[in-house]
């Protein structure tokens, strides 16, 4: 169907919807992959495993992991 | 901030003892007040460059026109969403909105890395005010009410000041501090607005790219914070420790900035004698 035939809340949920696609995972798919990741790790060491401890070392560590694979990742890019 | 406190005697001769002590601004609020600060500077900056081409280019009516019903429009937003994120129960709020800022600002740390390298292209507000005149003058039809200047003004302050909003409300919202947020979002804009209606062309003379690392530093801080308080985390110095995540992030973006800058001997290499 064409975009103009579509009712009005239809553009507007699919306008809303592209929206936060594009602002969470646009062309950095990885760190949005990543911060899922991070909150089941998190959440398996603090929650299951009852290891505050182990989530206060996790957290911050895998977002520089994440942080540095997707800086990689570009940098591998720019230099193709 | 004074603080009175009253000491009492037993007995007839009730003393009553005031104390004033400066109490001292939680590392969270000046995390809180940096983060949003920059963050809509950065983004007034950006949509501040769009109005003044399109201001300059098809005449100021239409383009401030477009302008106040942009902030119209995102003044709903924060009126409507504001209230309601209130009544989300904290674990879950923090949990996604730290979620959020922690994708959001490593958005933004990633981008400055890259363009600290070299690897991307700085965000230029002369080529973009250029190429947004060029755009415009190439439509020579200009109407009394001009829909395309109206239009083109509304999509940019809109577009940056959403940001802005999101910014505002997440981190406004999960600190339980909206009131002083949307007071530094509000300082941060005007103070743009007057410096940028002054300085006029000059805004790539804004250090953006500085600021942008800011601004991840502290979203990717507050994230961090954020997604631990929602998932039960007890962080060590309870809101101390975002001045930890801070200092933490600003070494680790120091050291990819520094591991991946092409190095001076490669770059002569590579320039032809």
């Amino acid at each position: 169907m064409n975009q103009k035939q579509s009712p009005l809340i239809v553009r507007l949920l699919k306008g809303f919807g592209m929206f936060w696609w594009d602002f969470l995972v646009g062309d950095t798919p990885e760190l949005f992959a990543a911060v899922l990741v991070i909150i089941g790790a998190v959440a398996l060491s603090r929650i299951v495993l009852q290891e505050n401890a182990l989530a206060i070392v996790l957290l911050p560590l895998l977002a520089i992991i994440a942080l540095a694979l997707s800086v990689y990742r570009a940098q591998r890019a720019a230099r193709k | 901030m004074f603080r009175r406190l009253s000491v009492f005697h037993n007995g007839s001769n009730e003393r009553v003892v005031r104390v004033f002590a400066v109490t001292s601004v939680s590392s969270g609020v000046i995390v809180l007040v940096g983060a949003v600060f920059l963050a809509c500077a950065v983004e007034m900056v950006e949509a501040l460059t769009i109005v003044l081409a399109v201001g300059h280019t098809r005449g100021w009516r239409s383009a401030l026109e477009g302008t106040v019903v942009a902030l119209v429009a995102l003044a709903a937003l924060v009126a409507v969403f504001g209230p309601a994120l209130v009544h989300v129960p904290l674990s879950v709020l923090r949990l996604v909105v730290g979620a959020i800022l922690l994708i959001f600002g490593m958005q933004w740390l990633r981008k400055a890395i890259l363009r600290s390298s070299g690897l991307k292209a700085k965000h230029d507000e002369d080529a973009i005010y250029q190429e947004t005149v060029a755009e415009l003058e190439a439509l020579s039809n200009r109407p009394d009410r001009d829909r395309i200047a109206f239009v083109m003004a509304f999509k940019g302050v809109f577009l940056e000041g959403l940001e802005v909003v999101i910014t505002v409300l997440t981190l406004g919202t999960s600190a339980h501090r909206l009131g002083l947020a949307i007071t530094t979002a509000g300082v941060a804009i005007v103070l743009v607005g007057i410096v940028g209606a002054i300085v006029a062309k000059q805004l790539s003379s804004v250090p953006e790219n500085a600021m942008k690392m800011g601004v991840g530093i502290l979203l990717v801080s507050y994230g961090t914070f954020w997604v631990g308080e929602g998932l039960k985390v007890t962080w060590p110095g309870n809101d101390g420790a975002l001045a930890l995540f801070v200092g933490l992030y600003a070494v680790i973006l120091w050291l990819l900035i520094t591991l991946i800058r092409p190095s001076r001997s490669v770059i002569e290499s590579e320039v032809p004698a």
